[in-house]
């Protein structure tokens, strides 16, 4: 997948959880947690659907580099 | 109308999901009831056969206590708080259950309330004349209330032409809103059915301002009421967090633990050796709870807090407490809980969460007797053979009534939860 494509599964997974949050709305550089008011259920749920749509599955230690929309992005990118 | 929360007064009677003659076994879902924080399916609490539905789909701000349908039960004679109120009556303090008995047998349905007739002619619209149904998803359903979407106006994508929630978002954006509502709509209390539906802002306001009430309402019986204490405990987790780690580490994704989930184990098996925290104040005495139903305080989005129960916590591995945990948090954050989950836990837990601050002193949720809290697990500076060093830690905290316990037993209760932490092989 292009860094496109992965940017859009990982809002997709994130709207799931989120579900009144407006995608274009998100600051790609700003705490995700924080931004969404998502708690480590959540997050491990979106972990948990990025495993299923993408087949990377990220470490318990690699979560924190995956704080903001840019750095999840781009990790995934190199995850590949 | 079962009590599906201490904090419930009255309820909305969504959907039967039977219908007289029908068989039913202890634990069936028989209805669904709107309170103002979710919709929750009503078990029922004895086997038999329906005999009569008293109160019609749709009926709003049916009181607790009301009895909604008659069961027949084996001898053949009809029972009057059967059906859903049995529920109340079976999985209830004293106090909750004495209100379902003290109905007299021939009671009358229900006091119509202003609203009913209202509520009845939109059911009539959602099922015409009682034929087939709509399939609406609880999401769909959710959505519909909140954007004032008429469902039988809707047309469905889904499977068998099952109503999604995207079908019901198209439709609300298609509708032309009626007038705009006035601003004082959203804080007036409660009016007697306005004719024409609500605007969609209102209406979420509304339900908001409702859940806000309700929990304000038994925070503030319960701040009255009972005499808290307050301890708190400071805990090492490196145990706990690295044996997680490691344990992680050797799962698939969909299998990991949340640390939160080995805080529930510790409290459920500290409650389950520390009887006077796990139970019930009622009528001026303690009532011991059967079995340790964890209830856990989960924070709805845009705001709110429900707080259902995890049945037989004290029995369950961590796995098990896992599925329980992220089941029960999806299913009230979107779906519907069961009216067992709401009327029984005998302690509650808040976890504010890995981010969350330092710490938390809770309202007890009356009629309990104690809420255990957790804050954030992060590292702090911890002294240990004359070495300072840093350790991930969490601030158990403890709200218990002083009518059922003293501080001396609640400080072995948290001592006990820490000590249980330090072995997390063993949870």
């Amino acid at each position: 997948m292009n860094e496109q494509e992965l940017r859009e599964v990982l809002i997709d997974a994130l709207t799931q959880i989120a579900p009144e949050i407006d995608a274009a709305q998100i600051d790609p550089q700003a705490d995700l947690a924080e931004q969404l008011d998502i708690d480590s259920m959540d997050f491990l749920n979106v972990v948990v659907a990025l495993h299923e749509r993408t087949g990377i599955e990220i470490p318990e230690r690699d979560y924190g580099k995956l704080a903001t929309l840019d750095d999840a992005v781009a990790y995934l990118a190199a995850a590949q | 109308m079962p009590s599906l929360g201490a904090d419930m007064e009255f309820g909305t009677l969504l959907e039967w999901r039977v219908k007289p003659g029908d068989v039913v076994k202890r634990g069936d879902i028989v209805a669904v009831v709107d309170t103002s924080k979710a919709e929750i399916e009503v078990e029922v609490f004895e086997d038999g056969v329906i005999d009569e539905l008293l109160v019609p789909e749709g009926t709003a701000r049916v009181p607790v206590g009301t009895v909604l349908a008659t069961l027949r039960t084996g001898g053949g004679e009809v029972t009057p708080p059967a059906g859903a109120a049995a529920a109340a009556a079976a999985t209830s303090p004293p106090e909750v259950a004495a209100v379902a008995e003290e109905l007299p047998a021939e009671a009358p349905p229900t006091q119509p309330a202003p609203d009913t007739a209202v509520a009845e002619v939109s059911t009539a619209e959602i099922h015409p004349a009682g034929e087939h149904r709509l399939h609406v998803s609880p999401v769909a359903r959710r959505v519909a209330e909140q954007l004032g979407v008429d469902l039988a106006t809707v047309t469905g994508t889904g499977t068998e032409g099952a109503i999604t929630k995207a079908d019901v978002e198209r439709a609300a954006a298609a509708v032309v809103l009626p007038t705009a509502p006035t601003p004082s709509a959203a804080t007036a209390p409660s009016p007697p059915a306005a004719p024409a539906p609500p605007a969609p802002a209102a209406e979420t306001a509304e339900r908001q301002a409702a859940m806000r009430q309700a929990i304000g309402a038994l925070m503030a019986r319960s701040k009255r009421e009972i005499p808290h204490y307050y301890l708190q405990h400071e805990v090492d987790m490196t145990r706990a967090m690295a044996w997680l780690a490691q344990e992680n580490l050797r799962r698939s994704v969909s299998e990991r633990l949340l640390p939160s989930v080995l805080l529930l184990s510790a409290v459920a098996r500290a409650v389950a050796q520390t009887p006077a925290m796990n139970g019930f104040w009622v009528d001026g005495a303690f009532q011991p709870g059967e079995g340790v139903h964890l209830g856990v305080a989960v924070s709805l989005r845009g705001g709110g807090l429900i707080a259902p129960a995890i049945h037989d916590a004290d029995g369950k591995s961590l796995d098990e407490l896992m599925a329980a945990l992220h089941d029960l948090v999806a299913r009230a954050r979107s779906g519907r809980l069961r009216s067992s989950e709401m009327s029984d836990p005998t302690i509650t837990v808040t976890n504010l969460g890995e981010a969350g601050v330092d710490l938390v002193h809770g309202v007890i949720y009356a009629p309990q007797v104690a809420l255990v809290g957790f804050g954030g697990i992060r590292e702090r500076p911890w002294a240990a053979d004359g070495m300072l060093g840093s350790r991930p830690t969490v601030y158990a905290t403890l709200a218990a009534d002083h009518r059922a316990s003293d501080g001396h037993a609640g400080s072995r209760f948290l001592a006990l939860i820490e000590r249980l932490l330090q072995n997390p092989e063993e949870l």
